[in-house]
């Protein structure tokens, strides 16, 4: 851990990823469950953001309830070539995680596009200009997707 | 389709950043002519219909102090996913588990994101769920260099 987290900064990143009020002033909420007041929410908060622990504050969607398609996508990219392929890649619409892995399919790329047609589309584009196969692995069931990490049990895993 | 245009604009907010002011929701109100509660309205029916899978803070895992990651894929057959799928998912430092539709020459069919403070924990949290599942065979793949990684913009 870069910084240390004091136990309001724990309770609080807890209160933020689980049970973040839905209301006109969730900050105000969450003072007073904290104890504490709005403005120090805020103040912690921003700090933790500068820090770059908390990446944002939002909602996760559900893609496919959006009418989009997703696939995870790898490719078996020659030594020389990771560069301009991962630079090709980037640049597609869509695509929110890229990455290299130690395997013999070395690029692994996640896209997420409006239909099936578009998925294939693009893939399809990416295997003309790149001259590369790309396999596609799109999910078939979901078991579990859950980014929320304990920041009170940090040394309990 | 599930949503209409003012779902549309409240989904783009939201899949960003929420302003970190005491009304976080007063500006896009004020801009779609809506009060305060009714965004609140549309962003509860927008969970309870599934579109919105997870509300609140999304935090970086490698400044959470959870710096070795890694996807690993599990050969299973397919009578058995389910039940493996299942045990996987009750593994706390499993994010993510998924079925996935894979070509012949990638036999690994149950795709898993493990988080872990150091290489030793990775292999124990690898070696204990090959034993809670009976799977054997796995490929571990990890990430070496990290290209990209933004939140999906949809609108």
């Amino acid at each position: 851990m870069k910084n240390m987290l004091d136990k309001t900064d724990q309770v609080m990143l807890n209160i933020l990823q689980n049970s973040l009020p839905l209301s006109v002033q969730p900050y105000k909420d969450i003072a007073q469950e904290l104890g504490i007041e709005e403005d120090e929410v805020l103040k912690r908060i921003a700090r933790l953001k500068s820090e770059g622990l908390i990446r944002r504050i939002g909602g996760i969607m559900n893609s496919s309830k959006l009418g989009f398609s997703s696939t995870l996508c790898a490719m078996s990219v020659p030594e020389d070539r990771i560069e301009a392929t991962a630079e090709l890649i980037n640049q597609m619409t869509g695509v929110t995680h890229n990455y290299l892995r130690e395997h013999h399919y070395n690029v692994w790329f996640t896209l997420t596009v409006r239909s099936q047609a578009e998925v294939k589309k693009q893939l399809k584009e990416l295997e003309e200009v790149s001259g590369l196969k790309v396999i596609s692995m799109p999910a078939s069931k979901v078991y579990k997707i859950n980014v929320s990490f304990d920041m009170e049990k940090q040394n309990e895993l | 389709m599930n949503y209409d245009e003012i779902d549309a604009k409240i989904i783009q907010m939201l899949q960003g950043d929420l302003p970190l002011t005491s009304r976080p929701f007063a500006q896009l109100a004020q801009s779609l002519e809506l009060s305060d509660f009714e965004i609140l309205d549309r962003i509860r029916l927008l969970q309870d219909k599934g579109i919105i899978r997870r509300w609140g803070a999304v935090l970086r895992h490698q400044q959470a102090g959870y710096r070795f990651n890694a996807m690993v894929a599990w050969q299973v057959d397919a009578d058995k996913a389910d039940k493996c799928g299942e045990i996987m998912a009750g593994v706390k430092e499993i994010s993510h588990c998924y079925l996935r539709e894979v070509p012949a020459d990638f036999n690994y069919v149950l795709f898993t994101m493990i988080h872990a403070r150091d290489e030793q924990e990775l292999a124990a949290i690898i070696a204990k769920v090959s034993d809670l599942t009976g799977l054997q065979d796995y490929a571990v793949l990890k990430s070496t260099r990290e290209f990209k990684k933004v939140s999906m913009q949809y609108f």
